[in-house]
C-alpha cells in the first residue's frame, strides 16, 4: 500500500519536471543561434563559442525560476553572454594564453597579406576582428542579428543614442579599410 | 531600386540612422549579382552580414551537467552495496545460529546416550541388591 502510493508521486513530480523542461526548451532554443554567434564573435574559435553556449544554456535551465521576472528572455540571455564572454577573455588575458593570443595575431597579419582580394567574406571578417570590443559587439547584434536599437540599448544596458554613436564610427571604419584594400588590390 | 535610392540609404546606413528594414533593402540589392562597380565593397560587406547569419550551433545542449550524473550513480551504488553487506550479515548470521544448533543437539544426544547407560548400570546394582537381600534376611527391628 505505502509502496504503491510512493511510486506514484514519482511519477507525478518526474511528469512535472519534464513539462518545465520542454516549455523552458520552447522559450530558449529559438535564440541559440545568436547566442552561439555572438560568443563566436567575442571568443573567435568555434570550440570556445561552443562550450561558451553549453555553459550559457547551462546556467539558464539552473536559473530559470527567475527567467519569468524577465518579459525579454532573449534579451537578458544575450546580456548573459556578452558578460560571459568578456570574464572569459578577462580571465585569458591574465593568464599565460595571451602570449598564444598574440602569436596567433601574428601570423593572421601574415596571413591576410597573402589572402586574395576575390575573397572577401575573409577580409571583412578580419576588419570586424580588429574593431574595439565593443564596436564589434553592436555591429554583431545590429548588422549580422539585426536587433532594433531598443533591444540592443536593453542588452548592453546603453542608451540608444549612444549606440548609434558606436556603431556608426564601427561602419565607417570598415567601409574606409574596405576602400584601402580594394585599391590596394587593383593598384 | 534606384541606384541613386540606394546611395542615399547608405549614407544614412553609415551614420546608423537607417531602420532595420531600410537595412534589408540593401541586402537584398548587394544580393543581386549586377551591382554599381563603385559599390563593390559594400557588395562584400553586406554579403559578409547576410552570410554570418546563417550560421547554426549544431551541438545538442545538455541541461544537466555530468557532475550530478555520476553523484547519484555514486549514491545508488554505495546503497546497493550497503544492502548487500547487511543482508549478507544476516545470512551469515543465521548460517552461525544453525551451525551452534546442530552442535547442541549432537551434544544433547551424547549426554542423553551417556545417561542411558547409567540408568543400565544403576538397573544391574538394584539386580545385585535384591539378590544380596534374599541371601541375607534383614535383621529385624
Amino acid at each position: 500500500m505505502y509502496l504503491n502510493r510512493h511510486t506514484n508521486e514519482n511519477d507525478k513530480s518526474y511528469t512535472k519536471l519534464k513539462m518545465n523542461q520542454s516549455e523552458f526548451l520552447n522559450i530558449v532554443i529559438p535564440f541559440k543561434d545568436k547566442v552561439f554567434r555572438l560568443a563566436k564573435r567575442l571568443l573567435v574559435s568555434t570550440e570556445e563559442a561552443e562550450d561558451a553556449t553549453q555553459e550559457l544554456y547551462f546556467k539558464l535551465w539552473k536559473n530559470k525560476s527567475k527567467l519569468k521576472d524577465y518579459n525579454n528572455v532573449e534579451a537578458f540571455a544575450m546580456t548573459m553572454t556578452k558578460n560571459y564572454c568578456f570574464d572569459r577573455l578577462k580571465s585569458k588575458q591574465a593568464s599565460n594564453l595571451t602570449l598564444v593570443h598574440s602569436n596567433y595575431k601574428e601570423n593572421d597579419t601574415s596571413l591576410q597579406n597573402r589572402v586574395e582580394l576575390n575573397d572577401s567574406v575573409s577580409i571583412v571578417h578580419q576588419l570586424i576582428e580588429n574593431l574595439p570590443e565593443q564596436q564589434k559587439l553592436i555591429i554583431q547584434l545590429r548588422d549580422i542579428e539585426q536587433y532594433e536599437y531598443d533591444e540592443i540599448a536593453e542588452m548592453l544596458n546603453l542608451k540608444p543614442t549612444a549606440i548609434r554613436v558606436t556603431l556608426s564610427r564601427a561602419r565607417k571604419t570598415i567601409k574606409e579599410q574596405l576602400i584601402k584594400q580594394h585599391n590596394y588590390g587593383i593598384s | 531600386m534606384e541606384l541613386a535610392n540606394i546611395e542615399k540609404l547608405l549614407d544614412k546606413y553609415l551614420n546608423a540612422e537607417t531602420t532595420v528594414a531600410e537595412e534589408k533593402e540593401l541586402r537584398n540589392y548587394f544580393s543581386e549579382k549586377n551591382v554599381a562597380p563603385h559599390l563593390q565593397e559594400y557588395q562584400m560587406l553586406f554579403n559578409y552580414f547576410s552570410a554570418e547569419k546563417e550560421e547554426k550551433y549544431t551541438k545538442t545542449i545538455h541541461l544537466k551537467s555530468q557532475k550530478s550524473k555520476w553523484k547519484w550513480l555514486s549514491i545508488a551504488a554505495s546503497l546497493i552495496l550497503m544492502a548487500s553487506v547487511y543482508t549478507g550479515y544476516q545470512k551469515n548470521q543465521q548460517v552461525k545460529a544453525e551451525k551452534v544448533y546442530a552442535e547442541t543437539l549432537t551434544a544433547l544426544g551424547m549426554l542423553s546416550e551417556n545417561l542411558n547407560k547409567g540408568n543400565d548400570a544403576i538397573a544391574q546394582l538394584q539386580e545385585f541388591e535384591t539378590t544380596t537381600n534374599k541371601i541375607f534376611k534383614q535383621p529385624k527391628k
